[in-house]
């Protein structure tokens, strides 16, 4: 009853994840086997030393700031009264539910360089307007930006689902103790929701690093490939510059990466194994 | 007394803060997508003029109107529509059989079956989309098929975005389904395929649904399989269409766009609406239930 379960993964996932081992080490036709080439072609290439730097500081910094916020969103959302709480989550969880690449066309509009809705707003303030997508900080600001936007609700839904499986009784034992607001949470809280936080920090970690729908729609990689990730630049050069095999060595690079977090994740479900 | 009318106020306060930044962070939120829809009432005209961006002086609803008239993008929107149905189909006709065989028969491998499920996560998409590229220009050349820019391919690629995780989620289902359940079945005599229907199907049915919703927003959303695979206008799906042939050139047509994209978005966020509960189920169940 597995079987086609087997077959999808064996036949659409296994077989061109190690297919592109392969087709990394042939040349633009695909006709002549070159080794390394493609990989010591990009390893003197500036852009692409550019886009690792790109890809680990964009992943980083915003599943940082998904889950900081994240976390304190849901701490909110859990001192109002529960009557109210499902209107907050619903309201909240709306950047999560739109198709990543209709809402950022919003933000496009919104970053417009001729009619920025923000720009608007500053200049009203007294401010000068900024380049959003024309200048490289900015734009690697606005990506980042965007991503935190629709990741953050999600991170919400979670430690929302953590902190109400988290006994009442331990924080009123707390209070009776006489712990203050931060000794709850560093000592209750936070251990309390140690692998919750563990596992979305980690998957998301892996969505994001391979991130496409975002920083394709609002930057393209511009300006001037400065905003590319792995996954935005191996579709510039092997579907649109149509050199297969080098836009394949260059997705490749993700996957030591992610292997990493794999080892992470797998130590953690045998571990849970081994409890059950 | 004196500590517990202390503790209440502390309760208060927390409560008007939390309020407060529940404020703020709903306005950061809903910002883009209150825009769009602005927007959406605009005329080009009202759009290049220098009023106020916040707020619609002329409302109009030309560009509904041509969308909704427009040839092309109805044509992407059932491009969508039946990509989405035949993939939530495929996905739930794979995984349901799958998720029973790998909660309750045990055999040889199902436990590296059921980690290799999970682990397909860290093969992500943007991974995989080049060298399937080329496996499919191969079939093609083998078997005379097209596969290459036609809508149909994405219902071959997409399963593999939907099948790990809905099977994934309704393991987890199937798994909280007391295996006394079916041992009184067999007793009875009902078969396997007896119990998967007569039982764990009604009894899941819940992370049935969650399931359905996930699979349904994945394929709604998908981007990058439709960019690299499809390029004829007849062949796109909704969002590389919106973002293909409305912005032509350097010439933004934005209520248009923002019409489209609105329009685009609706089908997830109506269903959000109506069954949220079940959305946020299908969330949360993959990670807490791993």
């Amino acid at each position: 009853m597995a079987l086609p379960l087997i077959l999808i993964i064996v036949l659409l996932v296994l077989y061109p994840a190690l297919y592109s081992l392969h087709l990394a080490t042939l040349n633009k036709g695909m006709e002549r086997f070159v080794g390394f080439d493609n990989f010591t072609f990009l390893f003197s290439r500036e852009t692409f030393w550019m886009v690792v730097k790109q890809s680990v500081v964009f992943a980083v910094t915003a599943v940082v700031f998904k889950a900081l916020i994240g976390f304190c969103v849901a701490h909110f959302v859990h001192n109002v009264p529960v009557k109210g709480q499902r209107k907050w989550r619903g309201m909240l969880l709306v950047p999560w539910v739109i198709p990543p690449a209709m809402s950022t066309l919003a933000w496009l509009w919104l970053f417009d360089p001729s009619y920025s809705a923000f720009n608007w707003l500053l200049v009203k303030g007294g401010f000068e307007p900024i380049g959003w997508l024309g200048e490289v900080g900015w734009a690697r600001f606005a990506v980042i930006l965007v991503n935190v936007w629709v990741g953050a609700p999600f991170f919400m839904i979670m430690y929302l689902a953590a902190l109400k499986s988290v006994p009442e009784q331990l924080y009123e034992a707390a209070a009776i103790d006489g712990a203050n607001w931060w000794q709850k949470l560093w000592y209750i809280t936070i251990p309390m929701m140690r692998n919750i936080i563990a596992i979305t920090v980690l998957f998301s970690l892996i969505v994001t690093f391979a991130n496409f729908d975002i920083v394709r729609v609002l930057t393209a990689g511009g300006p001037l490939d400065n905003t590319h990730v792995f996954a935005t630049w191996a579709f510039k050069v092997g579907i649109e510059g149509s050199d297969l095999p080098l836009g394949a060595s260059v997705s490749l690079f993700m996957f030591p990466i992610l292997a990493i977090f794999a080892i992470f994740i797998l130590r953690d479900i045998t571990k849970r194994g081994a409890e059950n | 007394m004196a500590k517990s009318r202390s503790m209440k106020d502390d309760r208060r306060r927390a409560m008007i803060w939390s309020y407060f930044f529940l404020c703020i962070f709903v306005v950061f939120f809903l910002t883009p997508p209150f825009y769009m829809l602005l927007t959406s009432f605009k005329s080009n005209a009202e759009i290049a003029s220098a009023t106020s961006p916040w707020w619609v002086h002329a409302p109009t609803l030309d560009n509904y109107i041509e969308l909704l008239t427009t040839e092309t993008y109805l044509t992407f929107f059932r491009n969508s529509a039946m990509v989405s149905v035949l993939v939530v189909a495929i996905t739930m006709a794979i995984s349901i059989p799958a998720a029973f065989a790998l909660s309750r028969m045990k055999f040889w491998g199902s436990g590296t079956l059921a980690t290799g499920v999970f682990l397909t996560y860290l093969i992500p998409e943007t991974l995989l989309f080049i060298p399937l590229f080329q496996i499919f220009v191969w079939v093609t050349e083998f078997t005379g098929i097209e596969l290459i820019n036609r809508w149909y391919v994405l219902v071959i690629l997409y399963p593999t975005l939907t099948v790990p995780f809905a099977t994934w989620i309704m393991i987890g289902y199937f798994a909280s389904i007391p295996k006394e359940l079916d041992e009184a079945a067999l007793i009875d005599g009902a078969g396997y395929l007896q119990i998967l229907t007569r039982i764990f199907i009604p009894v899941a049915l819940p992370g049935i649904i969650a399931a359905t919703i996930f699979a349904f927003t994945v394929s709604w959303a998908q981007f990058l399989y439709p960019l690299a695979f499809t390029t004829s206008a007849d062949q796109l799906v909704l969002p590389v269409g919106i973002i293909t042939t409305l912005i032509r050139g350097d010439v933004f047509t934005w209520g248009q766009i923002m019409t489209g994209a609105l329009l685009g978005a609706a089908p997830p966020l109506i269903i959000y609406a109506f069954l949220m509960d079940y959305y946020i189920a299908g969330l949360t169940a993959g990670a807490t239930k791993g």
